[in-house]
């Protein structure tokens, strides 16, 4: 097991968004987060990279402690979080976000090579370095979203709703790449989705979150072929 | 003819020094939101800095670096040890909004009264380090000295430097992007506290440029309570609502633009219209174009 | 309606117990604390006028000398080319300012925090040097404002600045009468509305703009006043009574006093009427050769300023009452979070 999350509870002010979750995914899984709007996915994910403070419990990533470090000190750990709604920065070009994520990194040559195995992933980018950010479509800019963390060399991938607002067809191919990037570059992928069938079927493993608790977790696959699951929690 | 030349080469040279004054305030206001108030301040105290080495090394061009050293210096402790934590704590209170900028005027008071103390009536002289007698071409005398040629060029260099400095360089990507998203650059591993403290020194650095250079040319007497400084800081910041708050470009137009305007109020009305002048430019400027001359986006209400 | 109206019948008497205050105690102290009586009077009426602004309407200005410099050259002006009576021109600073304060506040209303700042900020540093362009300004030396010595009813022995605190104390009763009503009234609670939260107040119908011009019309209102009164106290009106430190004490009495509430509108005033004459003290017990006490005072107030807002951003008295509501507010957030 390499990350580990035990009774993790954060508040939101005076309201409980995560209530005592623990679930945990070895290293080169990819884990969906489904669960309906307002289960505390996404402050799962800010408090896992830092950006939300936790109230109590704990969450490892190998030796490193998630819930003491800053975001920044957490992506020289390993960790990157790519934030809800296509996080990129619009004001910036293409070669400017993606450069962006390897600022910290010392070793110019080999964040060089980053940018050119994650260009030769995501083809499109690579005709559009000069333009700027704004000028993308949806799905281009997830891409960009998802490259600009790759350039940071992450062992840890968070993914928040990368399906937000895109066509049918186009999620597809962004579900395929994660899939395959999980594969080829072995990272592990906490994937958070509202879509939750689409996500399942390419996840490892599968935890429902429901009102800031873990409502059942399990193999990917078992979670999408049980009925009971998929009518109390997955929508049909 | 020659007075209209010569109105518009005064404003020029002027007008770079409220450049560089619109730089200092359009690089805090990128970084932090905030305007800096306290920017007058910074620039008079490097100032003197800049006046005591002088008087000590006889260089202005000893001078000028450490005066630079030294405002880049004072803004970035401002900015770490003031405005971090009043920006850390301010919560949705829509009174604790006000705070930061009161905290910057309230720092530009101190300033003031420390320099006051060592001071008191004594006033530092920055002479020109160069020449400052008019050229004469044939007949005439153009308002053009190798003073204002010196000028010219201090704040060229400088402006290059930074668009340089912003648009080549890593410091400069992480500038602008923990501007325009300091979350994204956060998860992006850049240290955003750290870099605003950089956009801070180096705003610290173009005020005090502004400062040594404005007193050069002016009277090049220097006071604690020099009225001229109180309105480098107004130019400065009517210069960059002039380009727009939010761009380097903006604010460098702005500032001949309100320089060679002012010169043509001294020059044509009367000098001591100056100041009303320039304040309906800037709510002629609310009014009519409140994005600045090169700006795009709309939206200045909160 | 009978609860309002006892409330009402409290307050008048409240009032005239303050001025029966003021009477008795003018007439137990000397000339020069008249003249600083006076002097608090002055910075009442200033800082109610930033309060109402900034605590109440949202609206920032760091430039509130500008607008009392208006009102002091309005009543010197009017005295001096119109002949008017005293009273008149007193009402003449106010509603000058406040025609000019509406102008102001048509630019302002459009302007968020940072750029309102900036151009009041501005207006204070630059507006006194106009004085220098016309002459019946009276440039450097000023012109003067003349209030007259008392009237020969009240007795020979009545004295000039005795008789200053009672126009002051009379006027600033008044103000704050009034201002105390309006704040109670609609426009009050307008106010109030949209200082939290503009978007919403605008859904409940409340016209922001409209709203946010009058504040700032009716803050110039009290500044002029505040500047006429300066004018009696001073004698004299000319740039150098309104430098921009002027503008930073006013900000740091309203802060100090509270911005968001009228309550602590004191603390501020007779803060800032101490502070000068404790530097003096202080700086003669170190046997200082002026430096200190010319400039102490200026540090003081930054430091002042500094300090509340770091320490009690809500002033003193917020500060006070917080501490010690603290342990039921964190009683009351538990029991939410269950």
């Amino acid at each position: 097991m390499s990350l580990v999350i035990t009774d993790l509870c954060v508040d939101h002010g005076a309201i409980r968004a995560i209530n005592g979750v623990s679930f945990s995914v070895s290293t080169g899984q990819l884990a969906a987060v489904v669960g309906s709007n307002g289960a505390g996915k996404t402050t799962l994910l800010r408090t896992l990279s830092g950006l939300n403070k936790a109230t109590a419990g704990n969450a490892h990533w190998k030796s490193t402690n998630l819930l003491q470090a800053k975001p920044e000190k957490l992506v020289r750990k390993g960790l990157s979080h790519v934030s809800e709604g296509k996080s990129v920065i619009p004001e910036l070009s293409v070669a400017e976000n993606l450069d962006l994520g390897a600022l910290w990194r010392r070793n110019k040559k080999e964040s060089a090579q980053s940018k050119e195995a994650i260009l030769s992933n995501f083809p499109r980018l690579g005709e559009r370095l000069g333009q700027r950010a704004d000028t993308l479509s949806g799905g281009e800019r997830q891409m960009l979203a998802i490259g600009r963390s790759l350039m940071s060399k992450p062992e840890l991938l968070l993914l928040d709703e990368p399906s937000l607002g895109l066509a049918p067809l186009v999620i597809e191919q962004i579900f395929q790449s994660i899939r395959d990037l999980t594969t080829s570059m072995g990272l592990t992928v906490l994937l958070v989705e509202q879509n939750a069938i689409g996500a399942l079927k390419i996840a490892d493993i599968g935890i429902v979150l429901n009102l800031g608790k873990v409502a059942i977790a399990g193999p990917a696959q078992t979670l999408i072929a049980d009925p009971a699951v998929r009518a109390a929690y997955l929508g049909y | 003819m020659m007075k209209l030349f010569n109105t518009i080469l005064i404003g020029i040279t002027s007008g770079s020094i409220y450049s560089l004054m619109a730089i200092a305030i359009v690089l805090v206001w990128r970084s932090t939101r905030v305007i800096n108030f306290a920017q007058a301040g910074l620039a008079l105290a490097s100032s003197f800095v800049g006046f005591e080495v002088l008087t000590r090394t006889g260089s202005f061009w000893i001078a000028l670096p450490v005066a630079l050293l030294a405002g880049a210096g004072m803004s970035a402790f401002i900015e770490y040890f003031f405005l971090r934590p009043l920006l850390k704590r301010s919560g949705d209170e829509s009174q604790e909004i006000f705070l930061p900028i009161i905290a910057t005027l309230g720092l530009l008071g101190v300033i003031k009264a420390i320099l006051s103390f060592i001071y008191g009536d004594q006033n530092g002289t920055i002479s020109p380090p160069v020449s400052d007698k008019d050229f004469i071409v044939g007949a005439n005398s153009i308002s053009m000295s190798p003073m204002r040629v010196l000028i010219l060029i201090v704040v060229i260099v400088l402006v290059s430097s930074i668009t340089w400095l912003f648009q080549k360089t890593s410091i400069g990507l992480a500038l602008r992007a923990s501007s325009y998203s300091p979350e994204i650059s956060r998860l992006a591993g850049v240290r955003v506290d750290l870099i605003r403290t950089c956009g801070w020194a180096i705003s610290g650095a173009a005020g005090s440029a502004a400062g040594m250079l404005q007193t050069a040319n002016g009277s090049g007497s220097l006071s604690p309570d020099s009225l001229e400084f109180s309105l480098l800081l107004v130019f400065g910041f009517v210069a960059a609502v002039i380009g727009g708050l939010e761009s380097l470009l903006g604010a460098v137009l702005g500032g001949i633009t309100l320089g060679i305007f002012i010169s043509f109020v001294l020059m044509y009305v009367s000098g001591s219209l100056v100041f009303i002048s320039a304040f309906l430019i800037l709510l002629l400027v609310l009014y009519v174009r409140p994005q600045g001359i090169i700006g795009k986006k709309v939206g200045r209400r909160a | 309606m009978h609860k309002l109206k006892a409330n009402n019948i409290t307050r008048i008497f409240a009032f005239l117990f303050l001025a029966l205050l003021v009477y008795l105690l003018s007439n137990h102290i000397d000339e020069w604390r008249s003249f600083q009586g006076a002097t608090v009077m002055f910075y009442v009426v200033a800082i109610a006028s930033i309060i109402l602004l900034t605590g109440y309407s949202g609206q920032i200005s760091l430039g509130h000398g500008a607008l009392v410099a208006i009102g002091s050259y309005t009543a010197a002006l009017t005295q001096i080319y119109l002949h008017q009576p005293i009273w008149m021109c007193f009402v003449a600073s106010v509603l000058v300012t406040a025609l000019f304060g509406a102008f102001l506040g048509f630019a302002a209303a459009r302007l968020s925090g940072p750029y309102l700042a900036g151009t009041t900020l501005a207006l204070a540093v630059g507006l006194p040097s106009i004085a220098n362009q016309f002459r019946i300004l009276g440039g450097e030396q000023g012109i003067n404002f003349d209030v007259g010595w008392p009237p020969k009813s009240l007795g020979a022995d009545f004295t000039q600045y005795k008789w200053f605190f009672w126009i002051s104390a009379l006027a600033t009763l008044i103000a704050m009468w009034w201002l105390h009503n309006i704040l109670r009234s609609r426009y009050g609670r307008a106010w109030r509305a949209v200082h939290k939260n503009e978007v919403a107040a605008e859904l409940a119908g409340i016209h922001v703009g409209r709203a946010k011009v009058l504040a700032f019309t009716l803050s110039a209102g009290l500044a002029g006043l505040a500047g006429a009164l300066l004018a009696m106290t001073m004698n004299n009106v000319s740039p150098s009574v309104f430098p921009l430190y002027l503008s930073l004490s006013l900000l740091t009495g309203a802060v100090l006093s509270g911005v968001t509430t009228l309550g602590g509108v004191m603390i501020g005033a007779v803060t800032l009427v101490a502070i000068p004459e404790i530097a003096t003290s202080v700086s003669s017990r170190w046997g200082d050769s002026g430096n200190l006490a010319t400039y102490l005072p200026n540090l003081v107030v930054s430091v002042l300023l500094l300090l509340t807002v770091f320490l009690a951003p809500r002033g003193p008295i917020e500060k006070f009452r917080a501490h010690r509501s603290t342990p039921e507010r964190i009683s009351q957030t538990k029991s939410k979070a269950q």
